[in-house]
């Protein structure tokens, strides 16, 4: 998972056109008295599964791909973010945001929620696992074993989600760099889900099967001042194999871009910056801008070269600070599915 | 020729410059008058709008709690079952210029285009989160809140109104439950129904502007109405002007035809011309209009404030449409009050012979037209009256009646005059009344325009000075209580009564709470067994055993104007805030007061809610002074804690008078107007008369006695007017007071006359008359007597 979150995240504390206006300044604010990550943290399960408040950000980030008897694709996103409000690490001082999403064929459908700290609307618990805002919940007994529901005005969604494989954490040994500079964040994954569950939209419900993917990540500062946005890809290759890789996009034009090759039984292997490749291929008029919504992406050291296409390049996430996030198709050496996010357009 | 045509009109202009400036005036004052009260209004409007989109979070339905306050259980529960709620903590805090309203909002689920969408788009809101968060108002409001509060400024946030962190609102209002739970636009697919998650609560429909705004409507069209009035006797003045100035250039006219200008290049000129003059007179009379805007501004305000807790706040804002629409008025006015002298231009044979117009208007016709007219008038008021209920039938009542009596003025005036010619012994009384007839027509519009300020100051004048007596005599009841004590808790309430027994006095609480009754806010005091309520307390209609019930604990008194808004009368149920119903038992007039109220016998306040303020009592002492003294030295309560009745009752006239003060503006404004008016019709006949006055002074009538016999003249059309605006004001007054009053403020109030009061006006009217006709007639009485021969070897 990369920092994507982070830009969400902070649209708590600023609108959307501040944050336009100082561009990521706001990411790069100085990080006084939180813990800054450390490489030589290895993390420990179940309790690494709950909340961190003594850094600034954190998120449980769930995506699946899903489909139903016929074969029509369908995907789905569960997000929760924390960010705190000021150091400290008290409960009082953190405020949640969650995002959920559905992307059919009959249109891409989203709701956002907040909360505050401390009140009991929203929280993470490592054991049993349970992680919730309203009435949205990541549940388990364990964080292999959830029930994720998230609902909107016009959708609703209940999945139950198994993973038989271990958590795999990404970038080295879990610390994951952000950039030259040094930005870093704490990153594992839960990419081996099986996900069987109905969703309900406005024509009806619909029982459905696929493969989900978690992201756990925290920090304080993971983003550089000059980082204007991002695109970022979790691909399921038939096969097994996972592919985690991100772009961030710099202002003056260039880009940094790494990943991890998640091998069938879960072993890592990240990838070194410039190693993997993403360049954009196809673009969609998208909420009155244009999003590259088809990707040509290759890691030579896989022998990969695949397209990476949009499903429905309509996914966007109207949200207050908006973004596009959907399900993708992969064609070319090697064929699957994933998610792709890009913000910053 | 258009050229020359433009040149000889203008010239006149140049050559009569107080003419011009008094045309100029006449529409700038006009269109001043009408555009002032429009900004108020629009002012107004805007504050409510705000405010009430502040305070209700942008028009959405709420969810209360009959008990008070919700828990934050409560809130936890409906939001973990998908209800999309938000929290509101709603209170006072008190400031040494009065309490402001303190909203706590939680910005994590509140709508973000609701008052904390406005309020966080300044910056960042980290100093706003958390209980020692800062507090967001209006600069005005924020000044008032410093020092003792840390506030950030944001003119977005509606006056009087500071908003804040739920947190920082729970711990300056020490209250740990929420007001009231917004609930959001957008709900999710799957929801459990209110009655399974949070039984006790009850959904409300949104509150909305226009609560605020069908309080203050009466108001604002009564601004309104005062607004027309004066725009109309605006148009009187410049009818007088420009009948003035097309009555002297009717040799010009006739010049320029038979040199060739045709009627329709002469009109088109004309019509140029009027309309350069009514731009300049609309655009000085938008900035005329704005400064009586500004200068009236404070006292809508205090009005609004006192009257209905409305905050507004002393500041204007020019909106374009504002100047366009002063234009444009002013500019239909100039057309409606030159279009018959246009009219008259356009027919007007090229070589006419330049027939005085004072002659050519002398029409029985006219008469018998203005007195049909005025019938029309009358019957369309007797059916508002009859059929019409709400304001708008009471406003079309006022102005048929007032329309009727304007149009009916002429041919009640030519009544007086015939009657009064029948008194006359020498030929030159006989003249005097024959000669001011003849005058009738030239001159009854400026009249009309006279006893429409006349009758406006006395009709309003009887309503106020009624009101007022009706109002003391009542608050002298209804004030029982010898002193008023504010306790700060509990600990202070048990010392208070304890002291209180010890000295002999007595003490009644007077707690009570603000809540919605049949859909409206009202609020809802409790009182206590005591005779001083039954012997000081009327009751205007009420069941034969009202205060026993009251004693035992059952039934509700209202007040006057939630009986009339309603439809209550003793013996109806009435559902309670919280859903409880309860017998009506009486009815008691309220005056002053825009709320519905409803009066519960104490215990059942203390019971039904908690949360009611407890902190007020009222004390029965002999002597009030010493017990404050005492209360003061021994108790320890400052000075602010209490107040007598008299500070009290001072108070309350206070915001009686302010009430008022721009009512009594705008009659001082109505008035200088109509003066305007009458001295541009005199001027206008003083040029046109002059043949009809030359004969008197060739057979031996000196100058002098002319102008003398012309003040006359004058000052007895205005004691005539005078006289009968005298009825046609006590209708007016019984207009207001019966009608419009109980349509706009929910009470009824007794009439009581004044003569003394009239006595001012009659001197005023009667000043405004000589003022008006000193010119002309020193005019006349200067002269030169070649001007007078020369009627007789000239044509005219």
């Amino acid at each position: 998972m990369s920092v994507r979150a982070v830009f969400a995240a902070l649209a708590i504390w600023l609108t959307a056109t501040q944050a336009v206006a100082q561009g990521f300044a706001g990411l790069g604010q100085t990080t006084e008295g939180y813990a800054l990550p450390d490489p030589a943290t290895r993390f420990t399960y179940p309790a690494d599964h709950g909340s961190h408040p003594e850094f600034r950000i954190e998120w449980w980030y769930v995506t699946a791909n899903l489909q139903d008897a016929d074969g029509t694709p369908y995907g789905i996103q569960w997000t929760l973010f924390r960010n705190a409000i000021r150091p400290g690490g008290a409960e009082a001082d953190q405020g949640w945001m969650a995002h959920a999403a559905l992307s059919s064929p009959g249109g891409h459908y989203y709701a956002e929620r907040f909360a505050r700290g401390a009140s009991g609307q929203a929280g993470v618990m490592a054991e049993p696992f349970e992680a919730f805002i309203d009435e949205w919940q990541m549940a388990g007994p364990d964080l292999k074993t959830i029930r994720l529901t998230a609902q909107g005005t016009e959708f609703h969604y209940d999945l139950q989600l198994n993973a038989d494989r271990p958590f795999v954490p990404q970038g080295e040994g879990g610390f994951s760099v952000k950039s030259e500079a040094g930005q870093a964040s704490h990153y594992y994954s839960q990419p081996f889900y099986r996900v069987t569950g109905t969703l309900t939209l406005p024509d009806g419900a619909v029982e459905v099967t696929g493969q989900a993917w978690l992201d756990r990540e925290w920090s304080s500062q993971p983003l550089t001042e000059t980082q204007t946005g991002w695109d970022w890809i979790s691909l399921h290759l038939n096969g097994g194999d996972k592919l985690m890789g991100y772009r961030l996009r710099d202002r003056d034009g260039s880009a940094y871009t790494v990943g991890t090759w998640i091998n069938a039984d879960g072993t890592p292997e990240p990838l070194a910056p410039g190693q993997l490749t993403m360049n954009a291929t196809d673009w969609a008029d998208v909420a009155d801008r244009q999003v590259p919504v088809g990707w040509d992406v290759t890691l030579a050291e896989q022998a990969l070269e695949i397209n990476v296409d949009a499903v429905y390049p309509q996914s966007w996430m109207g949200t207050l600070i908006p973004y596009w996030e959907g399900p993708v198709r992969v064609t070319g050496s090697h064929e699957g599915v994933g998610y792709l996010e890009m913000s910053g357009y | 020729m258009t050229r020359a045509v433009i040149a000889a009109l203008l010239s006149y202009w140049r050559r009569r410059p107080g003419q011009l400036a008094t045309l100029i005036l006449g529409l700038a004052l006009a269109t001043a008058l009408w555009s002032g009260v429009q900004a108020i209004n629009a002012e107004a409007r805007k504050t409510y709008d705000e405010a009430a989109n502040v305070l209700a979070g942008g028009g959405l339905p709420s969810l209360l709690s009959p008990s008070g306050t919700i828990s934050k259980e409560t809130f936890i529960r409906l939001r973990r079952a998908g209800w999309q709620v938000s929290p509101v903590i709603d209170g006072w805090i008190a400031t040494p210029e009065g309490r402001v309203r303190l909203l706590g909002i939680d910005p994590f689920t509140a709508p973000r285009d609701g008052a904390f969408g406005t309020a966080t788009e300044a910056g960042a809101i980290d100093d706003v989160l958390g209980p020692d968060g800062i507090l967001i108002a209006s600069p005005a409001t924020a000044d008032r809140l410093r020092p003792a509060y840390n506030v950030r400024e944001d003119p977005a946030i509606a006056p009087g109104l500071a908003v804040a962190d739920l947190t920082v609102a729970a711990r300056l209002l020490e209250q740990p439950g929420y007001s009231r739970l917004m609930v959001l636009e957008d709900q999710p697919l799957i929801r459990p129904p209110l009655e399974e998650i949070a039984p006790k609560l009850i959904l409300e429909a949104p509150e909305t502007a226009e609560d605020l705004g069908r309080l203050t409507d009466s108001f604002h069209l009564n601004l309104t109405a005062f607004g027309l009035l004066s725009f109309a006797v605006g148009l009187f003045i410049v009818n007088g002007a420009v009948g003035l100035a097309f009555e002297q250039r009717r040799q010009t006219f006739r010049t320029l035809r038979a040199l060739g200008a045709t009627a329709r290049t002469l009109v088109i000129v004309l019509i140029g011309e009027l309309l350069l003059f009514a731009i300049i007179a609309g655009l000085a009379g938008i900035v005329l209009g704005y400064l009586i805007a500004g200068y009236l501004l404070p006292d809508v305000a205090a009005t609004l404030r006192g009257l209905y807790g409305a905050t507004m706040e002393g500041s204007l804002t020019l909106s374009p449409v504002w100047w366009l629409s002063g234009v444009a008025i002013a500019i239909l006015g100039t057309a409606l009050a030159a279009a018959f002298g246009l009219v008259q231009v356009a027919r007007m044979p090229p070589l006419a012979p330049a027939k005085p117009r004072a002659w050519a208007m002398v029409s029985q016709g006219t008469a018998r037209w203005q007195l049909l007219a005025a019938l029309a008038f009358l019957a369309a008021a007797l059916a508002a009256l009859a059929f019409g209920s709400g304001l708008i039938a009471g406003f079309i009542l006022l102005g048929g009646f007032l329309m009727a009596a304007a149009l009916a003025l002429p041919s009640a005036l030519a009544l007086c005059l015939r009657l009064a010619a029948r008194t006359s012994r020498d030929v030159m009384a006989e003249w005097f009344w024959a000669d001011t007839r003849q005058q009738l027509p030239g001159l009854s519009l400026a009249l009309m325009a006279l006893l429409l300020a006349l009758s406006a100051n006395i009709g309003v004048g009887t309503m106020v000075a009624s009101f007022r007596t009706t109002f003391t005599g009542w608050l002298d009841q209804r004030l029982v209580s010898d002193l008023y004590v504010t306790v700060e808790d509990k600990a202070q309430e048990d010392a208070l009564r304890a002291f209180l027994t010890a000295e002999g006095a007595e003490i009644l609480p007077i707690w009570h709470t603000d809540g919605d009754i049949l859909g409206a806010p009202a609020e809802i005091y409790g009182v206590v067994d005591h005779p001083v309520y039954t012997e000081n307390w009327p009751l205007l209609s009420s069941m034969p055993d009202a205060w026993d019930q009251i004693a035992r604990g059952e039934g509700a008194l209202v007040n006057e104007q939630l009986a009339r808004r309603e439809g209550l009368t003793p013996g109806t149920a009435l559902t309670m805030p919280g859903g409880w119903e309860t017998p009506i038992v009486g009815v008691y007039s309220d005056y002053g007061n825009p709320l519905g109220q409803v009066v519960i016998p104490w215990a059942v306040l203390v019971e039904r809610y908690p949360e009611a303020d407890k902190s007020d009592f009222g004390v029965l002492t002999d002597d009030p002074q010493a017990l404050r003294a005492g209360l003061i030295g021994e108790l320890g309560l400052s000075e602010d804690q209490m107040i007598d009745q008299g500070a009290l009752k001072a108070f309350s006239l206070d915001v009686f008078e302010r009430t008022f003060a721009v009512t009594a503006a705008l009659n001082v404004l109505t008035l200088s107007v109509a003066g305007l008016a009458i001295l541009t019709s005199l001027l206008t006949l003083s040029t046109i008369r002059l043949p009809q006055l030359a004969p008197l002074w060739s057979l031996g009538t000196t100058r002098r006695q002319l102008a003398m016999i012309e003040l006359l003249r004058a000052v007895t059309l205005a004691i005539v007017t005078f006289l009968l605006a005298i009825p046609v004001g006590l209708g007016l007054a019984w207009v207001l007071l019966s009608v419009i009053n109980v349509e706009a403020f929910g009470w009824k109030l007794p009439m009581t006359v004044f003569p003394a009061d009239w006595l001012w006006l009659f001197l005023a009217a009667l000043a405004a008359a000589l003022l008006s006709s000193l010119w002309p007639a020193l005019q006349l009485a200067r002269r030169p007597p070649a001007d007078l021969i020369r009627v007789f070897t000239h044509e005219r």
